[in-house]
């Protein structure tokens, strides 16, 4: 199977910072990937440059076989890639079924002006996403009041209401309390699931890594260090010295 | 919430109504009343942009082209028909409004405003300089145009213009509302909130504001069309800055957030401007310049917020009551 995302000899500096260099990595279809790496190792950086928010001095992405390099954001969001934040990205004034509306909005091309927004048809279906991600209570809620971990929750919502083929998640479930974590990605796993969408999601939590992930990389200083399945990687000495810590 | 809104919609009917009646009563109040409502039309225009936070000190360049171009239009014809210059006034507009649109949506709040303003003085200074075409700063006389076809007296046409007017402020009033209620009005806001969002739902925040100023151009053309037909005459001073200043005064002062607040304050700032331009000539920059400080300080909302915190008042007493 030809891979769905290919991303080739990528390369980008922030003055005497390398953030990607030499990034090789590609993606099969259906699969769930986790990255993880130090602080500072660069996997923020391989979602800016995979999503058009940066683009690189060197090497092409490919998703379908397409070349994406260089495209603005929202041209390959609507190929189908969506991300989340990890600094979540929200329309602080409007309440949360609001900002899903405005994607759904996205997403369908709702864009006949004299047609209120809360009378979009996706309404139902935007709901039944909180519930999933278990922030519905929140709905009519204005963003700008909520706390950290229910907007990154949010965040996530928003991405997905996109209904994407492909999903990069930076770390999704930082600032949500380690009670709900599990029961949250889940939800979040069996929902990417059900819709046959591929998976990125950056992760601290080795916990986490093991359960929901087919396959890990990991990035160290704009490298990817290794890529395997999470039993060989968490067993691998080297990372388990530098990113695991123990 | 529905209750609410069967208010308002009742409230602005009934004050509708109150303006409707105005110049039968007093004859001398329809020539104020509608330069106010064509004013509110512009300011209208203003609001829209404000969904995006974006503040244009320019807007008065378009009630400029509005009325310049309804008048070379009208004069070209012989004077040609009202509907013909309305449509003239507000397509040159929305012409305008989308090349000098397409520059200035690249730029955002300071830039944004004084990109606007250097448009509007470049075309302020063509209308005063190209006197053989414009008439330099003495202007044009503008001429009545017919009403399909009848030649009107100037008594009948500006009680049609009038009724005219108002009936476009009310309908245009609920269209640019609707407009700011569907997922594009909203975008609007969202442009202001959060553009990487938009972007990443694959939404351009340039196309957003570009629907916005095209819509903002149109309606201050309207706005100006009628403008130049009630004065009958169409001067450079139509685009100058101080008017541009004005209209966002007028937006604040209604309260940015609404379409009826255009209305209210542009109905609120000429009758003020015209009492306190009669009665105290000297100062009346001062009154409104005060009336102005005090909707900032204890009014942010504007005049409409202070009506809907009185609504909201009213019902939630009337409800703790048993
Ligand atoms: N837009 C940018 N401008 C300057 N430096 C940046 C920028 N983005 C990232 N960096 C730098 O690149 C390095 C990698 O950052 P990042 O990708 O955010 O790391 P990670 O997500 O792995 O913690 C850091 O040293 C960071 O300071
Ligand atoms: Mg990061």
């Amino acid at each position: 199977m030809s891979p769905l995302l290919r991303v080739e000899d990528v390369h980008i500096r922030f003055g005497g910072v390398v953030a990607a260099d030499g990034v090789y990595l590609d993606l099969e279809p259906g699969e769930s990937l986790a990255i993880i790496g130090p602080n500072g190792a660069g996997k923020t950086t391989f979602l800016n440059i995979c999503t058009g928010y940066l683009k690189p001095t060197a090497g092409r992405v490919l998703f379908e076989g397409n070349d994406i390099t260089g495209q603005p954001p929202r041209a390959i969001v609507r190929l189908g890639i969506a991300r989340a934040f990890q600094i979540p990205q929200l329309f602080l004034e409007h309440s949360v079924l609001d900002n899903m509306l405005i994607a759904a909005a996205a997403r369908t091309r709702a864009w006949n002006p004299f047609r209120a927004m809360v009378a979009l048809p996706e309404r139902a279906e935007m709901i039944g996403l909180l519930r999933q991600l278990g922030v519905a209570d929140t709905a009519e809620q204005r963003v700008d009041g909520l706390p950290e971990g229910v907007r990154k929750l949010v965040d996530v919502a928003l991405a997905l209401a996109l209904k994407p083929r492909l999903l990069l998640l930076d770390e999704p479930t930082s600032g949500v309390s380690s009670s709900e974590k599990f029961q949250i990605m889940d939800a979040l796993v069996q929902a990417l699931k059900n819709q046959a969408v591929t998976s990125v999601f950056v992760e601290h939590d080795m916990e986490m890594v093991s359960r929901y992930a087919h396959r890990v990389a990991v990035w160290n200083g704009g490298r990817v260090q290794m890529v395997g399945t999470p039993a060989d990687v968490l067993a691998d000495a080297d990372v388990r010295r530098d990113v695991v810590g123990i | 919430m529905t209750q609410l809104s069967w208010l308002h919609r009742t409230v602005i009917l009934a004050l509708a109504l109150g303006v409707a009646v105005m110049p039968t009563l007093y004859p001398w109040s329809q020539v104020l009343l509608t330069l106010a409502l064509a004013k509110g039309l512009a300011v209208l225009g203003v609001v829209v942009l404000l969904q995006a936070g974006q503040v244009s000190f320019g807007h008065a360049m378009f009630v400029a082209i509005g009325a310049y171009s309804a008048t070379f239009l009208g004069r070209a014809l012989g004077g040609g028909d009202l509907v013909v210059v309305l449509l003239g006034g507000v397509l040159t507009s929305v012409a305008f409004g989308l090349v000098i649109g397409v520059f200035v949506v690249r730029y955002r709040y300071i830039f944004f405003g004084m990109l606007n303003l250097a448009f509007s003085m470049v075309l302020f200074s063509l209308l005063e300089k190209f006197f053989h075409i414009t008439g330099g700063s003495d202007g044009l006389r503008v001429l009545r145009p017919t009403l399909f076809g009848q030649s009107l007296d100037r008594a009948t046409f500006e009680g049609i213009l009038f009724y005219l007017t108002l009936a476009l402020a009310l309908g245009l009033g609920w269209l640019v509302h609707r407009y700011l209620q569907s997922p594009l009005g909203q975008a609007l806001s969202a442009v202001k909130s959060n553009e990487t969002r938009l972007e990443y739902l694959g939404v351009s925040a340039r196309h957003v504001l570009l629907v916005g100023y095209v819509v903002s151009a149109a309606l201050c053309g309207l706005g100006g069309v009628i403008i130049g037909l009630v004065q009958g005459l169409v001067t450079p001073e139509l685009g100058y800055w101080v008017r541009s200043g004005e209209l966002v005064f007028i937006a604040i002062l209604g309260g940015a957030s609404n379409v009826t607040g255009a209305f209210a304050g542009a109905l609120v700032f000429e009758v003020v401007r015209t009492y306190a331009a009669a009665f105290a000539a000297n100062i009346w920059q001062m009154i409104l310049g005060g009336v102005l400080l005090l909707i900032v300080l204890f009014a942010p909302g504007g005049l409409i917020a202070l009506y809907g915190n009185s609504v909201k008042k009213l019902f939630a007493r009337t409800r703790t009551e048993p």
